[in-house]
């Protein structure tokens, strides 16, 4: 987070579909889409259920809970953004919900990265009208 | 109807690779398509299909190329697995009689022209990625393939230096080869020292950026015979989208790309085994991908990718010599173009110092964006 100067990373471009998304993190929440016709939670958001083919969605509020699916560790700068956050981990977390989410996880080192390691979710405000979800360790299941 | 045997490869044409061709995309791209219709014994106005890859369309070659009478034109967007996905789609539009001489053409200014990874954002394909994990930092190819590598590596034992060999066996071919743009030799300890990018890909799990053009002729079977060099047959060919094809985070099995899907459609219609290949072109834009994509092709069991590459399998004289030109990661990032050139090359006896002794039947395959895959089985006609 930049308290000083521009945010100079890149910016989502929320669409109808993702649009609650975005708002639900403004207010630390993480919303998942789940299906009205047949109940199934799909991430990330899109208009149509793959399983019902409903377009009829409620937005439900995830735990935050999951655990390490895999992870990558970046030490290149992508994008001019990026550069003073050098290294850092991606995870990719199973929630409880049974869909997936990619953010930054911080807090764990190197070493003790592993498949099933709980975490759990954080938000900040990264600039005006933007929050970002980010990973911590969690309690174990 | 099966595609197979429908259709036949009979010109390839490549331009001089490098990092910076100071020409633009569509010259190089003439040059090397009419280095592939002279190659195929053609005119240029016996071209009547034309599938163009991206920056360029069916109208710069009918203006450029003089082609009277244009009849099939069609684009097949997979990123890195648009180049066998379009022999497929050659094949099908000759099988149904619309045309007879297909050209495909990529070609590109990777390296001088604006950098692959920053590119990315802005494909139609990478949009849900773009707006929902470019934002927390995940921008690059190399980021988002990196958990897939990681993941086997923590489920199968794969290590660091078993990609390395990929990336050391690849550079070894790439010296045998005039056209490629690394010319120096390269060691597991070089990998191991290479800077880490995206763990686990080290720069040199990395393909290159690169400037330059590789066109192929797609020719009818029956008139292929004809023509000035053998034909090199399309014996079976298909393409294959993975689960959650946009996303990888949200993709069931992360060790399992598309290719699974198109690998026994192409076999089976090949009509041959996996013993029967005697040399595998197969796209390598990270060391990773390979691997994973010997396994998904049946040519070891999923988790021995390591092992099988480690044994010094894919080396010229190995069980399976693969990327004998010295592939994206040391010849040159061409789309995988340059793959089914020199699976051609291999085929016709003409791949010099990289020749696999009597090579008769041979396999190529795509990759791109997020797993998208593409397979074609060929033989010397
Ligand atoms: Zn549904």
């Amino acid at each position: 987070m930049s308290a000083t100067g521009t945010y100079n990373k890149l910016v989502p471009e929320p669409t109808p579909h993702s649009a609650p998304y975005w708002e639900g993190l403004n207010r630390r929440k993480l919303l998942l889409q789940k299906c009205r016709g047949c109940g199934e939670i799909r991430h990330y958001p899109r208009p149509m259920c793959p399983s019902c083919h409903s377009m009829e969605v409620e937005w439900v509020e995830a735990s935050g809970r999951g655990v390490i699916h895999s992870w990558t560790i970046t030490h290149h700068a992508f994008h001019p953004g990026v550069r003073e956050d050098l290294p850092y981990t991606l995870a990719t977390v199973d929630l409880e919900e049974g869909v997936r989410m990619l953010a930054q996880l911080r807090g764990v080192p190197d070493d003790k990265l592993r498949i099933g390691l709980p975490v759990r979710v954080e938000f900040e405000t990264v600039k005006d009208g933007l929050t970002l979800p980010y990973l911590v360790p969690g309690e174990p299941a | 109807m099966s595609l197979r045997e429908k259709g036949a490869i009979t010109g390839v044409g490549e331009t001089a690779y490098s990092r910076e061709s100071g020409r633009s995309v569509l010259s190089l791209q003439l040059e090397a398509s009419l280095k592939a219709i002279e190659d195929a014994g053609l005119k240029p106005s016996d071209i009547d299909g034309v599938i163009p890859y991206s920056g360029v369309v069916a109208e710069d070659f009918i203006t450029n190329l003089g082609l009277p009478d244009l009849r099939f034109s069609a684009v097949t967007p997979l990123g890195g697995a648009s180049c066998v996905a379009a022999v497929q789609c050659a094949v099908a539009a000759i099988a149904a009689g619309i045309c007879n001489h297909v050209l495909i053409p990529v070609g590109r200014n990777g390296a001088s022209g604006g950098r692959i990874g920053m590119r990315v954002q802005q494909m139609p394909q990478f949009r849900l990625v773009g707006e929902f994990e470019m934002p927390l930092g995940a921008i690059a190819p190399a980021q988002l393939y990196a958990p897939m590598a990681r993941r086997h590596m923590e489920l199968y034992g794969t290590t660091s230096r078993q990609l390395g060999e990929i990336a050391v066996s690849t550079r070894a071919n790439a010296m045998l080869n005039g056209n490629a743009v690394m010319t120096k030799p390269m060691t597991i300890e070089d990998h191991q020292a290479s800077r880490m990018i995206s763990d686990p890909f080290r720069l040199f799990d990395c393909s290159l950026e690169s400037d330059g053009s590789c066109a192929i002729v797609v020719s009818a079977a029956e008139r292929a015979r004809d023509l000035r060099k053998p034909p090199v047959v399309v014996m079976g060919v298909a393409e294959g989208h993975p689960d959650s094809p946009s996303v990888i985070t949200q993709r069931p099995d992360m060790t399992r790309l598309g290719i699974a899907k198109a690998a026994p459609r192409a076999f089976e219609m090949a009509g041959v085994k996996h013993d029967d290949i005697d040399v595998a072109e197969i796209y390598d834009c990270f060391t990773y991908i390979v691997m994973c994509q010997l396994e998904d092709l049946g040519f070891c069991k999923k988790g021995e990718g390591g092992p099988f590459v480690e044994s010094g399998a894919i080396r010229l004289g190995g069980k399976l010599p693969v990327n004998t030109h010295g592939g994206l990661l040391s010849q040159a990032h061409m789309v995988g173009m340059n793959h089914i050139a020199e699976l051609v090359r291999q085929l016709r006896g003409e791949a010099g110092k990289a020749q696999v002794r009597d090579a008769e039947i041979g396999l190529v395959t795509g990759y791109g964006d997020m797993g998208d895959g593409s397979v074609a089985i060929m033989r010397r006609g």
